[in-house]
């Protein structure tokens, strides 16, 4: 009975999964615009670090075709790995009292919630990798997008890309989780974000950083998002590196799922319902 | 004139309004393009230099570059939520008034947490004048203003530009970022540092190089010809097309009737 029952629970979140999925993938003029400007975007960041290049080659801590493949994989599997795409929706639903809704359904919110976001992201990202990859893997050589340094690589950048984008979404759980704390989401938002953002990688790749200053922000839970599988994908980490950072994503998204699901319940002994 | 100066101190009121929440977006913009400048920094820490700019000249270009930015995002933030305004018909009610269009969506949205962008730049302005070597003299300070003020036109008609779009397609067309909040990001490093092509299209398409490269040229003391600081005002000529375009909006415009 108690496996029939935990069948019964994992497909009722499954078929949020499908339908959020589902729904994402019906917005196609917007992916293809977003094709566009994270294509251009790419493009412009590669330009500045040719630039950077031209000036001190031997200053470069990465080879330039790796270097290459991190930005394209950024730019086409961002709906994964950023930080700043949040779900406007679940902060309304916090906000203007529809959480008393959600609350009647005889569903876990952190689960639910989290499986929405994974879905939203998919489907976003699934429409838009394609043809920024493809388009990608034509450019001339040091700009392109190769393959994977090896097959053990590119086994390890499936396993590592999820388990990166898993934190990411526990991480965004604990800013919506946040909101129940506070009215005032944007500004949180807003923080965590941008601090998020640099820390992990997206302004500019970690091993740019100083020495130092970049193996501490490496222990950090936000170099274990896309730091990781987007370097092992192109060689620069490799060998036993691999397990240890895997390791520490896994420590990291068990870590932020725990916090998350203690916060939240503690946030829903509490919570007060906005009018409505 | 009068009137959009009661509504600047209606929508200032209405922000205070919120304090803690505006002090909270306002420290969030301040740390968002703080982030950039961390980028910068340790960028500049490792290479010294990019086509012969040091981190002194990039900062006071991203300083330059990110104080018309949000100098034209404060002001015309209604041009940026303009998709909004037309899908729920809030735009036929425009219509209806006896003032300017353009004057009702600029007075109707004032994004005063824009400050803390502005901060940010102005303390990019302490550090790039203070480290750089340019011989600060009357005609440099005008430049400097005249690209700042160049630069908040020009990022303007992008507004506007963007805006009219909307009167075509109804939803706010993503690409249109790249041209904003694309050429803030990487309008911080000179534009010449992106190769030709690049370069061409900010200076023929869109205006960049006006009022960003060639006076900075002059700024920094690398060029003699001081009618450099005037291209700025040159730049504002891009004012044309784009209320054009807004105007060829307009008259194609349907309700959506929601």
């Amino acid at each position: 009975m108690g496996k029939i029952n935990g069948i019964f629970r994992y497909q009722k979140y499954m078929s949020f999964f499908r339908m959020r999925f589902l729904a994402g993938l019906q917005y196609r003029a917007a992916a293809f615009a977003g094709v566009i400007t994270q294509f251009a975007w790419g493009f412009m960041e590669i330009l500045v670090f040719r630039a950077f290049y031209e000036v001190n080659p031997g200053a470069f801590p990465m080879t330039r075709e790796a270097l290459s493949s991190y930005i394209w994989l950024q730019q086409a599997l961002l709906a994964l790995f950023m930080t700043w795409f949040l779900e406007n929706d679940i902060f309304h639903t916090i906000t203007d009292g529809g959480i008393a809704y959600e609350l009647c359904r005889p569903t876990d919110l952190y689960v639910m919630w989290f499986f929405r976001s994974m879905a939203n992201r998919l489907s976003k990202a699934v429409l838009r990798c394609l043809p920024i990859l493809i388009v990608a893997a034509f450019l001339p050589a040091p700009y392109g997008m190769r393959l994977p340094a090896s097959p053990k690589a590119g086994l390890w950048f499936l396993i590592t890309g999820l388990l990166g984008f898993l934190v990411v979404v526990a991480f965004c759980m604990l800013v919506y989780i946040a909101t129940f704390y506070t009215y005032s989401p944007v500004g949180i938002r807003m923080v965590a974000i941008s601090m998020v953002e640099f820390l992990s990688g997206s302004v500019v790749p970690l091993p740019f950083l100083p020495e130092g200053f970049r193996q501490l922000i490496e222990l950090l839970p936000f170099a274990s998002m896309q730091n990781v599988p987007f370097r092992i994908y192109s060689g620069d980490i490799s060998g036993m590196e691999i397990y240890t950072r895997a390791g520490l994503q896994l420590f990291w998204y068990i870590a932020l799922v725990w916090l998350g699901k203690r916060l939240t319940a503690a946030a829903l002994k509490r919570v007060v319902i906005q009018g409505g | 004139m009068r009137l959009y100066f009661k509504f600047f101190v209606m929508h200032l009121k209405i922000a205070m309004q919120y304090k803690l929440s505006f002090l909270f977006t306002t420290i969030g913009q301040f740390l968002v393009s703080f982030n950039v400048f961390l980028g910068v920094l340790f960028l500049l820490q490792r290479f010294h230099e990019v086509k012969g700019y040091g981190l002194s000249d990039v900062v006071l270009c991203y300083g330059i570059i990110l104080m018309s930015y949000s100098i034209a995002e404060m002001f015309m933030r209604g041009f940026d939520m303009f998709a909004g305004t037309i899908s729920n018909c809030e735009f036929d009610r425009m219509l209806l008034r006896p003032r300017s269009c353009i004057f009702q969506v600029v007075s109707g949205k004032l994004e005063f947490t824009r400050i803390g962008r502005m901060l940010q730049a102005l303390v990019m302005f302490a550090y790039g004048i203070t480290k750089s070597d340019v011989q600060w003299d009357m005609k440099r300070t005008v430049t400097l203003l005249l690209m700042v003020l160049g630069g908040s036109v020009v990022f303007g008609c992008l507004f506007l530009i963007y805006a009219s779009i909307c009167f075509f397609t109804i939803e706010g067309l993503e690409f249109m970022n790249i041209l904003t909040d694309g050429a803030r990001e990487y309008g911080k490093y000179p534009l010449d540092v992106y190769g030709k092509g690049v370069f061409r299209f900010c200076t023929y398409l869109v205006p960049y190089t006006l009022f960003q490269y060639y006076p900075f040229l002059y700024l920094t003391g690398r060029t003699d010809r001081q009618w450099y600081m005037l291209l700025p005002v040159l730049g504002c000529l891009f004012l044309l097309p784009s209320y054009l375009l807004w105007r060829v909006g307009m008259r194609h415009y349907k309700s959506t009737g929601s």
